[in-house]
C-alpha cells in the first residue's frame, strides 16, 4: 500500500526539526542523524498506527524519544566527543550572540541533566506546548513545568549569570559606556 | 505569593532578588525574565541553525524510497 501524500509530506517537514531535536538529545551529529534513520524506519513500518489528523510532528518526536531512551542513552558516556563536533555542524551563529557566549551556552546545555535538557528543548526551541512535550515525554505536565524551570536556573548558574546584564557582550559594552560617563 | 504577580512587577522583584543573591544569600528561586529571554533566544538560535539546513538528502531518499512501495 502506497503512503498517502499528505503523509509522506507531513513525515518529510518534521525531518529537520527532528534532526536538531536529536543532536541535542545525542550532542553528537553522526549518532543523532543515525538516531533519526533508525527512528524514521521506524516511523514508517508503523505508518499505521500513526491517526491522521494528529501532530505527525509529536508522533515521530515520541518515537525519537523513546528510541534514543532505549538504544542510546546508555551509549552516550563511552562514544562522547559532543562539543567539538558539534561545532563543526554549527559554522554560522545570528549576529546578536557573541561567540564566547554561544558556546558557553551550548557547554552549559550539555551539562544539563537529560530530562531537563529535552523539557527545554521541546518547549523552547521546538515550539511544543507544555501538553504536547508531556505527552512526547509521557510524564506529568506539572512535571514538564518543573524540568523546564530548573533547566533555566541550571543553565544561568553554568553560564554564572543572575541578570541579563551579565551576558558577555553586553556587560563589556555597558563597562565601556559607564566608564566615559 | 510573589509568583503570581503582574508580569511588570514579577519582572523587577526577580532582577532584585537575583541581584540580592549576588551578595552571597540563597541560590535563585527564578529568573529574570531578561535572563530567560536571552536563554531562550540562544537555545533557539542553536536548534534553528540545525533547523535551516533542511532535510539530507539521505532522508529525503529514505523517504521517498518507502513512499509508492508495498512496504513488505
Amino acid at each position: 500500500m502506497p503512503m498517502d501524500e499528505n503523509v509522506r509530506k507531513a513525515v518529510l517537514n518534521a525531518v529537520p526539526s527532528l534532526r536538531a531535536f536529536a543532536i541535542s538529545l545525542c550532542g553528537n551529529v553522526d549518532r543523532a542523524d543515525d538516531l533519526v534513520q533508525e527512528t524514521l524506519l521506524r516511523a514508517l513500518a508503523n505508518i499505521d498506527s500513526f491517526q491522521p489528523g494528529t501532530n505527525m510532528s509529536a508522533w515521530l518526536f515520541t518515537i525519537l524519544r523513546n528510541h534514543f531512551r532505549s538504544e542510546y542513552r546508555k551509549r552516550r558516556r563511552e562514544v562522547e566527543d559532543g562539543e567539538g563536533h558539534y561545532a563543526e555542524t554549527l559554522k554560522s551563529q545570528p549576529d546578536q550572540i557573541g561567540q564566547v557566549e554561544f558556546r558557553e551556552f551550548r557547554e552549559a546545555l550539555a551539562q544539563l541533566p537529560a530530562d531537563q535538557r529535552e523539557a527545554l528543548v521541546l518547549v523552547g526551541a521546538s515550539g511544543f506546548s507544555y501538553e504536547e512535550a508531556a505527552h512526547i515525554c509521557d510524564c506529568a505536565v506539572g512535571t514538564i513545568k518543573s524540568r523546564v524551570n530548573r533547566a533555566r536556573t541550571r543553565l544561568a548558574e553554568l553560564m554564572g549569570i543572575d541578570s541579563a546584564d551579565e551576558f558577555g557582550p553586553d556587560q563589556q559594552t555597558r563597562a565601556v559606556l559607564a566608564s566615559g560617563e | 505569593m510573589n509568583e503570581r504577580k503582574p508580569l511588570g512587577q514579577q519582572s523587577q522583584m526577580e532582577t532584585a532578588a537575583a541581584h540580592r543573591n549576588k551578595k552571597g544569600a540563597a541560590k535563585p528561586a527564578k529568573l529574570s525574565r531578561e535572563v530567560q529571554a536571552r536563554l531562550g533566544q540562544q537555545l533557539r538560535a542553536m536548534y534553528d541553525e540545525v533547523v535551516n539546513q533542511g532535510v539530507p538528502d539521505r532522508f529525503a531518499d529514505l523517504i521517498n524510497r518507502i513512499n509508492g512501495k508495498d512496504r513488505h
